[in-house]
Protein backbone atom coordinates (compact mmCIF):
# COMPACT_ATOMS: atom_id res chain seq x y z
CA UNK A 1 0.00 0.00 0.00
CA UNK A 2 1.60 3.10 -0.93
CA UNK A 3 1.49 6.09 1.34
CA UNK A 4 -0.62 8.45 -0.85
CA UNK A 5 -3.44 5.69 -0.50
CA UNK A 6 -2.89 4.85 3.34
CA UNK A 7 -3.36 8.74 3.66
CA UNK A 8 -6.27 8.10 1.56
CA UNK A 9 -7.88 6.12 3.27
CA UNK A 10 -7.28 7.47 6.91
CA UNK A 11 -8.75 11.06 5.47
CA UNK A 12 -11.54 9.39 4.68
CA UNK A 13 -11.73 7.56 7.87
CA UNK A 14 -11.15 10.71 9.73
CA UNK A 15 -13.55 12.64 7.35
CA UNK A 16 -16.79 10.14 7.66
CA UNK A 17 -16.38 9.36 11.73
CA UNK A 18 -16.65 13.14 12.14
CA UNK A 19 -19.28 13.92 9.75
CA UNK A 20 -21.48 10.69 9.50
CA UNK A 21 -23.06 10.90 13.11
CA UNK A 22 -24.32 14.20 12.61
CA UNK A 23 -25.46 14.18 8.97
CA UNK A 24 -27.88 11.22 9.84
CA UNK A 25 -29.39 13.42 12.68
CA UNK A 26 -29.58 16.36 10.48
CA UNK A 27 -31.37 13.43 7.55
CA UNK A 28 -32.97 12.55 10.46
CA UNK A 29 -34.64 16.36 10.46
CA UNK A 30 -35.94 15.98 6.99
CA UNK A 31 -37.67 12.60 7.68
CA UNK A 32 -41.77 12.27 7.63
CA UNK A 33 -42.84 11.05 11.35
CA UNK A 34 -43.35 7.15 9.61
CA UNK A 35 -39.76 7.48 7.99
CA UNK A 36 -38.06 8.14 11.53
CA UNK A 37 -39.61 4.98 13.22
CA UNK A 38 -39.65 3.25 9.73
CA UNK A 39 -36.86 -0.36 10.40
CA UNK A 40 -34.88 -0.82 8.93
CA UNK A 41 -33.86 3.28 8.86
CA UNK A 42 -34.25 4.33 5.69
CA UNK A 43 -31.15 6.96 4.75
CA UNK A 44 -32.68 9.39 2.22
CA UNK A 45 -35.60 11.39 3.60
CA UNK A 46 -38.23 12.49 1.59
CA UNK A 47 -37.33 15.91 2.98
CA UNK A 48 -39.86 16.66 4.70
CA UNK A 49 -40.38 20.25 6.69
CA UNK A 50 -42.89 18.86 9.10
CA UNK A 51 -40.33 17.96 11.80
CA UNK A 52 -39.30 21.94 11.72
CA UNK A 53 -42.96 23.42 11.99
CA UNK A 54 -43.90 21.33 14.19
CA UNK A 55 -40.89 22.40 16.34
CA UNK A 56 -41.76 25.88 15.64
CA UNK A 57 -45.27 25.73 16.56
CA UNK A 58 -45.25 23.28 18.66
CA UNK A 59 -42.16 23.86 21.26
CA UNK A 60 -41.36 27.12 20.83
CA UNK A 61 -37.91 26.68 18.57
CA UNK A 62 -37.81 30.49 17.64
CA UNK A 63 -38.32 31.63 20.87
CA UNK A 64 -35.17 29.20 22.11
CA UNK A 65 -33.02 30.38 19.26
CA UNK A 66 -34.03 34.03 20.14
CA UNK A 67 -33.08 33.67 23.84
CA UNK A 68 -29.54 32.19 22.74
CA UNK A 69 -28.84 34.61 20.75
CA UNK A 70 -29.43 37.30 22.86
CA UNK A 71 -27.95 35.32 25.72
CA UNK A 72 -24.69 35.04 23.80
CA UNK A 73 -24.60 38.00 21.93
CA UNK A 74 -24.69 40.35 24.98
CA UNK A 75 -21.96 37.56 26.61
CA UNK A 76 -19.55 38.37 24.26
CA UNK A 77 -19.89 41.99 23.98
CA UNK A 78 -19.82 42.82 27.56
CA UNK A 79 -17.28 40.03 27.99
CA UNK A 80 -14.63 41.85 25.67
CA UNK A 81 -15.28 45.55 27.87
CA UNK A 82 -14.29 43.89 30.64
CA UNK A 83 -11.63 41.90 29.38
CA UNK A 84 -10.07 44.24 27.26
CA UNK A 85 -8.64 46.97 30.03
CA UNK A 86 -8.10 44.12 32.71
CA UNK A 87 -5.81 42.07 30.17
CA UNK A 88 -4.18 45.55 29.17
CA UNK A 89 -3.69 46.26 32.52
CA UNK A 90 -2.34 43.10 33.34
CA UNK A 91 -0.04 42.90 29.98
CA UNK A 92 1.57 46.17 30.59
CA UNK A 93 1.10 47.69 33.91
CA UNK A 94 3.83 46.08 35.81
CA UNK A 95 1.80 45.70 38.26
CA UNK A 96 3.44 43.56 41.24
CA UNK A 97 0.17 41.16 41.88
CA UNK A 98 -0.36 41.16 38.57
CA UNK A 99 1.32 37.46 37.51
CA UNK A 100 -0.91 36.42 40.92
CA UNK A 101 -4.09 37.87 39.44
CA UNK A 102 -2.77 35.97 36.26
CA UNK A 103 -3.14 32.90 38.41
CA UNK A 104 -6.16 33.59 39.48
CA UNK A 105 -7.92 33.80 36.45
CA UNK A 106 -6.45 30.49 35.13
CA UNK A 107 -7.49 28.41 38.36
CA UNK A 108 -11.00 29.02 38.45
CA UNK A 109 -11.44 28.15 35.00
CA UNK A 110 -10.58 25.16 35.89
CA UNK A 111 -12.96 25.10 38.89
CA UNK A 112 -15.83 22.22 38.31
CA UNK A 113 -18.81 23.94 38.12
CA UNK A 114 -20.75 21.95 40.95
CA UNK A 115 -18.09 23.35 43.27
CA UNK A 116 -19.73 26.88 42.82
CA UNK A 117 -22.95 26.17 41.77
CA UNK A 118 -24.81 26.31 44.84
CA UNK A 119 -23.48 29.56 46.20
CA UNK A 120 -23.41 30.96 42.52
CA UNK A 121 -27.32 30.07 42.92
CA UNK A 122 -28.02 32.01 46.22
CA UNK A 123 -26.48 35.12 45.03
CA UNK A 124 -29.02 35.03 41.90
CA UNK A 125 -31.51 34.74 44.16
CA UNK A 126 -30.84 37.39 46.65
CA UNK A 127 -30.56 39.50 43.79
CA UNK A 128 -33.36 38.35 42.13
CA UNK A 129 -31.59 37.44 38.95
CA UNK A 130 -32.98 33.84 39.10
CA UNK A 131 -34.60 33.58 35.59
CA UNK A 132 -33.79 36.61 34.12
CA UNK A 133 -31.69 37.34 31.32
CA UNK A 134 -29.31 39.90 33.10
CA UNK A 135 -28.66 37.08 35.73
CA UNK A 136 -27.54 34.01 33.08
CA UNK A 137 -25.51 36.70 31.35
CA UNK A 138 -23.44 38.27 34.26
CA UNK A 139 -22.94 34.31 34.69
CA UNK A 140 -21.74 33.49 31.47
CA UNK A 141 -19.83 36.81 31.15
CA UNK A 142 -17.63 35.67 34.55
CA UNK A 143 -17.01 32.41 33.14
CA UNK A 144 -15.81 33.66 29.76
CA UNK A 145 -13.51 36.32 31.66
CA UNK A 146 -10.74 33.63 32.05
CA UNK A 147 -10.80 32.55 28.39
CA UNK A 148 -11.51 36.25 27.33
CA UNK A 149 -8.41 37.81 29.32
CA UNK A 150 -6.23 34.80 28.39
CA UNK A 151 -6.22 34.98 24.56
CA UNK A 152 -6.41 38.86 25.10
CA UNK A 153 -3.37 38.83 27.23
CA UNK A 154 -1.41 36.41 25.04
CA UNK A 155 -2.16 38.81 21.73
CA UNK A 156 -1.37 42.38 23.78
CA UNK A 157 1.71 41.33 24.97
CA UNK A 158 2.72 40.39 20.83
CA UNK A 159 2.40 44.13 19.93
CA UNK A 160 5.18 46.37 19.58
CA UNK A 161 6.14 48.28 22.62
CA UNK A 162 7.60 51.14 20.63
CA UNK A 163 4.12 51.48 18.95
CA UNK A 164 2.38 52.39 22.55
CA UNK A 165 5.41 54.53 23.73
CA UNK A 166 5.62 56.54 20.79
CA UNK A 167 1.83 57.30 21.44
CA UNK A 168 2.85 58.39 24.97
CA UNK A 169 5.01 60.89 23.81
CA UNK A 170 2.33 62.17 21.25
CA UNK A 171 0.42 63.11 24.41
CA UNK A 172 -1.87 59.97 23.90
CA UNK A 173 -3.27 59.22 27.53
CA UNK A 174 -3.52 55.55 28.84
CA UNK A 175 -6.99 55.57 28.02
CA UNK A 176 -6.65 56.91 24.62
CA UNK A 177 -3.30 54.33 23.94
CA UNK A 178 -5.84 51.18 25.00
CA UNK A 179 -9.11 52.71 22.84
CA UNK A 180 -7.11 54.24 19.91
CA UNK A 181 -3.62 52.01 19.23
CA UNK A 182 -4.01 48.77 21.31
CA UNK A 183 -7.49 47.46 20.39
CA UNK A 184 -6.99 48.37 16.25
CA UNK A 185 -4.00 46.94 16.29
CA UNK A 186 -5.44 44.34 18.36
CA UNK A 187 -8.50 43.18 16.48
CA UNK A 188 -7.92 39.71 15.29
CA UNK A 189 -7.66 38.41 18.75
CA UNK A 190 -10.51 40.25 20.08
CA UNK A 191 -12.62 38.96 17.09
CA UNK A 192 -10.92 35.50 18.04
CA UNK A 193 -11.90 35.80 21.44
CA UNK A 194 -15.16 36.64 20.66
CA UNK A 195 -15.92 33.41 18.30
CA UNK A 196 -14.58 31.65 21.42
CA UNK A 197 -17.01 33.19 23.92
CA UNK A 198 -19.70 33.27 21.24
CA UNK A 199 -19.38 29.82 21.07
CA UNK A 200 -19.09 29.17 24.72
CA UNK A 201 -22.51 30.66 25.81
CA UNK A 202 -24.46 28.95 22.88
CA UNK A 203 -23.43 25.90 24.22
CA UNK A 204 -23.40 26.27 27.63
CA UNK A 205 -25.71 23.98 29.47
CA UNK A 206 -25.58 23.45 33.11
CA UNK A 207 -25.83 26.95 34.74
CA UNK A 208 -28.81 27.90 32.20
CA UNK A 209 -30.19 24.60 33.72
CA UNK A 210 -30.08 26.05 37.06
CA UNK A 211 -31.08 29.40 36.44
CA UNK A 212 -33.64 29.65 34.12
CA UNK A 213 -36.58 27.54 34.83
CA UNK A 214 -39.03 29.51 33.08
CA UNK A 215 -39.43 27.70 29.55
CA UNK A 216 -40.55 30.91 27.95
CA UNK A 217 -36.83 32.44 28.95
CA UNK A 218 -34.94 29.15 28.00
CA UNK A 219 -31.48 28.81 26.53
CA UNK A 220 -31.65 26.61 23.16
CA UNK A 221 -29.75 23.81 25.01
CA UNK A 222 -32.17 23.51 27.44
CA UNK A 223 -34.59 23.24 25.65
CA UNK A 224 -33.40 20.60 23.77
CA UNK A 225 -32.18 18.80 26.66
CA UNK A 226 -35.37 18.78 28.01
CA UNK A 227 -37.52 18.08 24.51
CA UNK A 228 -40.78 16.89 26.14
CA UNK A 229 -42.31 13.80 25.16
CA UNK A 230 -45.36 12.16 26.20
CA UNK A 231 -45.01 8.28 24.97
CA UNK A 232 -42.37 8.23 22.23
CA UNK A 233 -39.69 11.05 22.05
CA UNK A 234 -40.46 13.17 19.12
CA UNK A 235 -36.56 12.82 17.75
CA UNK A 236 -37.86 14.49 14.31
CA UNK A 237 -38.53 17.77 16.55
CA UNK A 238 -35.17 16.76 18.61
CA UNK A 239 -33.19 16.56 15.60
CA UNK A 240 -34.92 19.67 13.80
CA UNK A 241 -33.98 21.75 17.08
CA UNK A 242 -30.35 20.44 16.92
CA UNK A 243 -30.06 21.02 13.49
CA UNK A 244 -30.86 24.75 13.83
CA UNK A 245 -28.99 24.86 17.01
CA UNK A 246 -25.81 23.76 15.34
CA UNK A 247 -26.14 25.40 11.98
CA UNK A 248 -24.41 28.93 13.52
CA UNK A 249 -21.98 27.01 15.04
CA UNK A 250 -20.74 25.19 12.09
CA UNK A 251 -21.04 28.22 9.92
CA UNK A 252 -19.27 30.05 12.02
CA UNK A 253 -16.48 27.06 12.21
CA UNK A 254 -16.07 26.96 8.87
CA UNK A 255 -15.62 30.27 7.87
CA UNK A 256 -13.05 31.09 10.67
CA UNK A 257 -11.29 27.86 11.44
CA UNK A 258 -8.37 29.22 11.21
CA UNK A 259 -8.94 32.14 13.50
CA UNK A 260 -10.34 29.58 15.96
CA UNK A 261 -7.09 27.12 15.59
CA UNK A 262 -4.72 29.57 16.25
CA UNK A 263 -7.17 31.17 19.11
CA UNK A 264 -7.30 27.57 20.66
CA UNK A 265 -3.37 27.13 20.77
CA UNK A 266 -2.79 30.79 21.58
CA UNK A 267 -4.66 29.72 24.92
CA UNK A 268 -3.49 26.49 25.01
CA UNK A 269 -0.24 26.02 23.59
CA UNK A 270 1.32 29.31 23.31
CA UNK A 271 0.29 30.69 26.46
CA UNK B 1 5.27 51.34 32.27
CA UNK B 2 4.42 52.38 35.53
CA UNK B 3 1.24 52.79 36.87
CA UNK B 4 -0.18 53.57 40.08
CA UNK B 5 -2.22 50.62 41.89
CA UNK B 6 -5.62 52.84 42.02
CA UNK B 7 -5.27 53.28 38.21
CA UNK B 8 -4.81 49.31 37.39
CA UNK B 9 -7.43 48.68 39.87
CA UNK B 10 -9.65 51.21 37.82
CA UNK B 11 -8.80 48.94 34.77
CA UNK B 12 -9.44 45.73 36.45
CA UNK B 13 -11.89 46.37 38.77
CA UNK B 14 -15.30 44.79 36.46
CA UNK B 15 -13.26 41.58 36.08
CA UNK B 16 -11.78 41.77 39.89
CA UNK B 17 -15.76 42.01 41.18
CA UNK B 18 -17.41 39.58 38.43
CA UNK B 19 -14.08 36.84 39.62
CA UNK B 20 -14.84 37.17 43.11
CA UNK B 21 -18.35 37.01 43.08
CA UNK B 22 -18.99 34.60 40.93
CA UNK B 23 -15.94 31.93 41.62
CA UNK B 24 -13.75 33.03 44.91
CA UNK B 25 -16.82 33.56 47.15
CA UNK B 26 -18.95 30.52 45.50
CA UNK B 27 -16.27 28.05 46.23
CA UNK B 28 -15.58 30.02 49.60
CA UNK B 29 -19.40 29.36 50.70
CA UNK B 30 -19.19 25.91 49.07
CA UNK B 31 -16.61 25.19 52.11
CA UNK B 32 -18.94 26.79 54.27
CA UNK B 33 -21.80 25.11 53.69
CA UNK B 34 -20.02 21.86 53.94
CA UNK B 35 -19.88 22.13 57.51
CA UNK B 36 -23.76 22.93 57.83
CA UNK B 37 -26.57 20.63 57.62
CA UNK B 38 -28.86 22.29 55.13
CA UNK B 39 -32.03 20.32 53.95
CA UNK B 40 -33.78 22.68 51.43
CA UNK B 41 -37.10 20.44 52.02
CA UNK B 42 -36.88 20.86 55.88
CA UNK B 43 -36.55 24.08 56.49
CA UNK B 44 -37.43 24.52 59.95
CA UNK B 45 -34.51 22.85 61.02
CA UNK B 46 -32.24 25.74 59.42
CA UNK B 47 -28.95 25.92 59.46
CA UNK B 48 -27.05 23.47 61.95
CA UNK B 49 -23.27 23.47 62.14
CA UNK B 50 -22.24 19.70 62.27
CA UNK B 51 -18.83 19.80 61.97
CA UNK B 52 -17.13 17.01 59.52
CA UNK B 53 -20.30 14.85 59.57
CA UNK B 54 -21.51 15.67 55.94
CA UNK B 55 -17.39 14.49 55.01
CA UNK B 56 -17.83 11.43 57.34
CA UNK B 57 -21.12 10.88 55.50
CA UNK B 58 -19.47 11.09 52.31
CA UNK B 59 -16.66 8.75 53.22
CA UNK B 60 -18.94 6.00 54.02
CA UNK B 61 -21.42 6.83 51.39
CA UNK B 62 -21.57 3.95 48.92
CA UNK B 63 -22.99 5.58 46.16
CA UNK B 64 -20.64 8.54 46.52
CA UNK B 65 -18.13 6.08 46.01
CA UNK B 66 -19.24 4.31 43.13
CA UNK B 67 -19.53 7.87 41.19
CA UNK B 68 -16.04 8.61 42.02
CA UNK B 69 -15.32 5.34 40.48
CA UNK B 70 -17.04 5.38 37.66
CA UNK B 71 -15.98 9.29 36.90
CA UNK B 72 -12.51 8.13 37.38
CA UNK B 73 -12.74 5.13 35.11
CA UNK B 74 -14.69 7.75 32.46
CA UNK B 75 -11.58 10.01 32.71
CA UNK B 76 -8.86 7.63 32.05
CA UNK B 77 -10.52 6.12 29.00
CA UNK B 78 -11.92 8.57 27.50
CA UNK B 79 -8.75 10.78 27.65
CA UNK B 80 -6.21 8.12 26.47
CA UNK B 81 -8.48 7.56 23.85
CA UNK B 82 -8.69 11.22 22.75
CA UNK B 83 -5.10 11.99 22.98
CA UNK B 84 -4.05 8.57 20.68
CA UNK B 85 -7.03 9.61 18.82
CA UNK B 86 -6.11 12.96 18.63
CA UNK B 87 -2.18 12.38 17.38
CA UNK B 88 -3.02 10.33 14.74
CA UNK B 89 -6.06 12.59 13.41
CA UNK B 90 -2.84 15.42 13.79
CA UNK B 91 -0.61 13.32 11.97
CA UNK B 92 -2.85 13.20 9.02
CA UNK B 93 -3.32 17.07 9.53
CA UNK B 94 0.11 17.32 9.25
CA UNK B 95 0.98 16.01 6.47
CA UNK B 96 0.56 18.44 3.04
CA UNK B 97 -2.47 16.78 0.68
CA UNK B 98 -5.10 18.34 -1.39
CA UNK B 99 -8.06 18.51 0.46
CA UNK B 100 -6.98 18.86 3.76
CA UNK B 101 -8.26 22.12 4.32
CA UNK B 102 -11.71 20.64 4.06
CA UNK B 103 -10.25 17.55 6.40
CA UNK B 104 -9.53 20.10 8.93
CA UNK B 105 -13.00 21.42 8.33
CA UNK B 106 -14.85 18.00 9.37
CA UNK B 107 -12.35 17.68 11.97
CA UNK B 108 -14.23 20.63 14.13
CA UNK B 109 -17.55 20.00 13.36
CA UNK B 110 -18.07 17.38 16.46
CA UNK B 111 -16.08 20.41 18.43
CA UNK B 112 -18.82 22.92 17.41
CA UNK B 113 -21.90 20.92 18.05
CA UNK B 114 -23.30 22.27 21.02
CA UNK B 115 -22.62 19.02 24.05
CA UNK B 116 -26.30 18.69 24.68
CA UNK B 117 -26.81 18.35 21.07
CA UNK B 118 -24.21 15.71 20.42
CA UNK B 119 -25.61 13.82 23.57
CA UNK B 120 -29.34 13.56 21.86
CA UNK B 121 -27.73 12.49 18.66
CA UNK B 122 -25.91 9.61 20.55
CA UNK B 123 -28.97 8.70 22.30
CA UNK B 124 -30.55 8.37 18.77
CA UNK B 125 -27.79 6.42 17.56
CA UNK B 126 -28.00 3.88 20.40
CA UNK B 127 -31.99 3.57 20.76
CA UNK B 128 -33.42 0.25 21.61
CA UNK B 129 -36.28 1.09 18.58
CA UNK B 130 -35.24 3.36 15.83
CA UNK B 131 -31.43 3.45 16.52
CA UNK B 132 -29.21 2.82 13.41
CA UNK B 133 -26.67 1.15 15.21
CA UNK B 134 -29.24 -1.69 16.23
CA UNK B 135 -30.18 -1.50 12.58
CA UNK B 136 -26.66 -2.50 11.19
CA UNK B 137 -25.30 -4.69 14.10
CA UNK B 138 -24.22 -7.77 11.65
CA UNK B 139 -26.88 -10.80 11.96
CA UNK B 140 -24.30 -12.58 13.97
CA UNK B 141 -24.38 -9.98 17.05
CA UNK B 142 -28.19 -9.67 16.56
CA UNK B 143 -28.67 -11.68 19.56
CA UNK B 144 -27.45 -8.68 21.80
CA UNK B 145 -29.79 -6.34 20.26
CA UNK B 146 -30.92 -4.27 22.24
CA UNK B 147 -31.06 -0.84 24.42
CA UNK B 148 -27.49 0.01 25.24
CA UNK B 149 -28.07 3.02 27.09
CA UNK B 150 -30.53 0.93 29.65
CA UNK B 151 -28.13 -2.19 30.24
CA UNK B 152 -25.70 -1.10 33.12
CA UNK B 153 -22.70 -2.79 31.31
CA UNK B 154 -23.04 -0.98 27.68
CA UNK B 155 -24.55 2.59 29.01
CA UNK B 156 -21.09 4.12 30.29
CA UNK B 157 -19.40 2.64 27.17
CA UNK B 158 -21.89 4.35 25.69
CA UNK B 159 -21.49 7.80 26.91
CA UNK B 160 -17.30 7.27 26.51
CA UNK B 161 -18.12 6.82 22.68
CA UNK B 162 -20.25 9.94 22.60
CA UNK B 163 -17.52 11.97 25.18
CA UNK B 164 -14.97 10.58 22.52
CA UNK B 165 -16.49 11.44 19.89
CA UNK B 166 -17.17 14.92 20.69
CA UNK B 167 -13.79 16.14 22.16
CA UNK B 168 -11.28 14.16 20.09
CA UNK B 169 -11.27 17.62 17.87
CA UNK B 170 -10.11 19.12 20.34
CA UNK B 171 -7.00 17.65 21.28
CA UNK B 172 -6.52 16.86 18.01
CA UNK B 173 -5.53 20.61 17.29
CA UNK B 174 -3.26 20.94 20.02
CA UNK B 175 -1.15 18.04 19.30
CA UNK B 176 -1.29 19.73 15.53
CA UNK B 177 -0.05 22.99 16.92
CA UNK B 178 2.80 21.08 18.48
CA UNK B 179 3.44 19.51 15.46
CA UNK B 180 3.81 22.29 13.80
CA UNK B 181 6.48 23.70 15.28
CA UNK B 182 8.92 21.05 15.10
CA UNK B 183 11.07 22.08 12.34
CA UNK B 184 11.41 20.01 9.28
CA UNK B 185 15.05 20.82 9.25
CA UNK B 186 14.89 17.74 11.56
CA UNK B 187 13.37 14.94 9.35
CA UNK B 188 15.32 16.17 6.60
CA UNK B 189 18.59 15.29 8.79
CA UNK B 190 16.90 12.04 9.59
CA UNK B 191 16.36 10.75 6.56
CA UNK B 192 19.95 11.48 5.64
CA UNK B 193 20.70 9.44 8.52
CA UNK B 194 18.69 6.76 7.10
CA UNK B 195 15.91 6.82 9.70
CA UNK B 196 13.03 4.88 8.54
CA UNK B 197 9.69 6.86 9.19
CA UNK B 198 9.25 4.56 12.43
CA UNK B 199 12.09 5.61 13.69
CA UNK B 200 11.69 8.95 12.72
CA UNK B 201 8.34 9.31 14.18
CA UNK B 202 10.03 7.64 17.46
CA UNK B 203 13.18 9.53 17.78
CA UNK B 204 11.87 13.25 16.53
CA UNK B 205 8.03 13.35 16.50
CA UNK B 206 7.30 11.87 19.60
CA UNK B 207 9.72 13.44 22.44
CA UNK B 208 9.19 16.73 20.43
CA UNK B 209 5.46 16.46 20.00
CA UNK B 210 5.19 15.29 23.73
CA UNK B 211 4.26 18.88 25.73
CA UNK B 212 1.39 19.52 23.69
CA UNK B 213 0.17 15.54 24.13
CA UNK B 214 0.85 16.51 28.06
CA UNK B 215 -1.30 19.46 27.50
CA UNK B 216 -4.09 18.10 25.20
CA UNK B 217 -4.49 14.99 28.21
CA UNK B 218 -4.74 17.67 31.31
CA UNK B 219 -6.86 19.81 29.55
CA UNK B 220 -9.13 17.30 28.35
CA UNK B 221 -8.87 15.44 31.93
CA UNK B 222 -10.14 18.58 33.75
CA UNK B 223 -12.49 18.93 31.21
CA UNK B 224 -14.07 15.53 31.58
CA UNK B 225 -13.86 15.32 35.76
CA UNK B 226 -16.78 17.73 34.89
CA UNK B 227 -18.70 15.78 31.98
CA UNK B 228 -22.52 16.58 32.79
CA UNK B 229 -24.54 17.40 29.81
CA UNK B 230 -23.83 13.78 28.36
CA UNK B 231 -25.25 12.52 31.34
CA UNK B 232 -28.12 14.30 32.31
CA UNK B 233 -29.27 13.78 28.36
CA UNK B 234 -28.10 10.56 27.83
CA UNK B 235 -28.59 8.35 30.66
CA UNK B 236 -29.67 10.54 33.58
CA UNK B 237 -27.27 8.81 36.19
CA UNK B 238 -28.51 5.02 35.00
CA UNK B 239 -29.18 2.86 34.49
CA UNK B 240 -28.62 1.34 38.60
CA UNK B 241 -26.25 4.69 38.87
CA UNK B 242 -23.90 2.72 35.91
CA UNK B 243 -23.53 6.59 34.94
CA UNK B 244 -24.06 8.62 37.57
CA UNK B 245 -20.32 10.27 37.57
CA UNK B 246 -19.39 12.80 40.69
CA UNK B 247 -20.80 16.01 38.89
CA UNK B 248 -23.84 14.59 38.45
CA UNK B 249 -24.23 13.11 41.71
CA UNK B 250 -23.33 16.94 43.70
CA UNK B 251 -26.65 18.40 40.86
CA UNK B 252 -28.74 15.77 42.26
CA UNK B 253 -28.04 16.29 45.84
CA UNK B 254 -27.96 19.90 46.00
CA UNK B 255 -30.43 20.83 43.40
CA UNK B 256 -33.12 17.76 42.89
CA UNK B 257 -32.66 17.05 46.70
CA UNK B 258 -32.22 19.67 48.59
CA UNK B 259 -29.28 18.54 50.73
CA UNK B 260 -27.27 21.75 50.33
CA UNK B 261 -24.99 20.95 53.11
CA UNK B 262 -24.20 17.27 52.37
CA UNK B 263 -24.41 18.66 48.61
CA UNK B 264 -21.88 20.54 49.50
CA UNK B 265 -18.85 18.49 50.55
CA UNK B 266 -19.53 16.33 47.56
CA UNK B 267 -18.76 19.23 45.86
CA UNK B 268 -15.74 20.31 47.70
CA UNK B 269 -14.43 16.71 47.18
CA UNK B 270 -15.14 17.46 43.53
CA UNK B 271 -13.05 20.63 43.47
CA UNK B 272 -10.22 18.77 45.11
CA UNK B 273 -10.10 16.47 42.70
CA UNK B 274 -9.95 18.55 40.41
CA UNK B 275 -7.40 21.38 42.16
CA UNK B 276 -4.78 18.29 42.82
CA UNK B 277 -5.16 18.14 38.78
CA UNK B 278 -5.22 21.72 37.92
CA UNK B 279 -2.14 22.43 39.66
CA UNK B 280 -0.34 20.20 37.74
CA UNK B 281 -1.55 21.80 34.57
CA UNK B 282 -0.69 25.28 35.74
CA UNK B 283 3.09 24.08 36.99
CA UNK B 284 3.27 22.85 33.02
CA UNK B 285 1.28 25.54 31.10
CA UNK B 286 1.63 28.62 33.88
CA UNK B 287 5.26 28.56 33.45
CA UNK B 288 5.41 29.24 29.90
CA UNK B 289 2.50 31.74 30.34
CA UNK B 290 5.21 33.73 32.97
CA UNK B 291 7.97 33.30 30.51
CA UNK B 292 5.91 35.22 27.74
CA UNK B 293 5.00 37.71 30.27
CA UNK B 294 8.85 38.14 31.00
CA UNK B 295 9.86 38.80 27.54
Amino acid sequence: MTARLRLLLLSLLIGGVSLLPFLWFVLTSFKAPAEITAIPPRLIPSFDWSAYSSAISKYGLLNYMKNSALVAIATTALALVVAAPASYALVRFRLPWGRACLMLFLAVSMFPQIAIAGPVWQILNALELLNTFSGLIAVYVALSLPLAVWILATFFNELPLEIEEAAQVDGFSRRQILTRVVLPMAAPGLFTAAILIFIHAWNEFFFALLIMTNPDRQTLPVGIALFPGEYTMPWGEIAAASTMATLPLIALTLLFQRRIVRGLAAGAVKG
Amino acid sequence: MNESPWVALRYLFCALVLIGLFFVFPILDSLRLSFFRLILAFPWLGEKFVGLENYRDLFTDPIAFKALLTTLVFVAVTTSLEVTFGLGIALVLNETFRGRGLLRALVLIPWAIPTVVSSQMWRFIFNDQYGVLNAFLPDALKASYGAPLADPELAPIAIMIAEVWKTTSFAALIILAGLQSIPDELYEAGSIDGMSSWQQFRNITLPLVKPALLLALLFRTIDALRVFDLVFVMTQGGPADATNVIQYYGYKKIFAEGMVGYGSAVAVGIFIVSLVLSLLYIRTVGARLLEAEAK
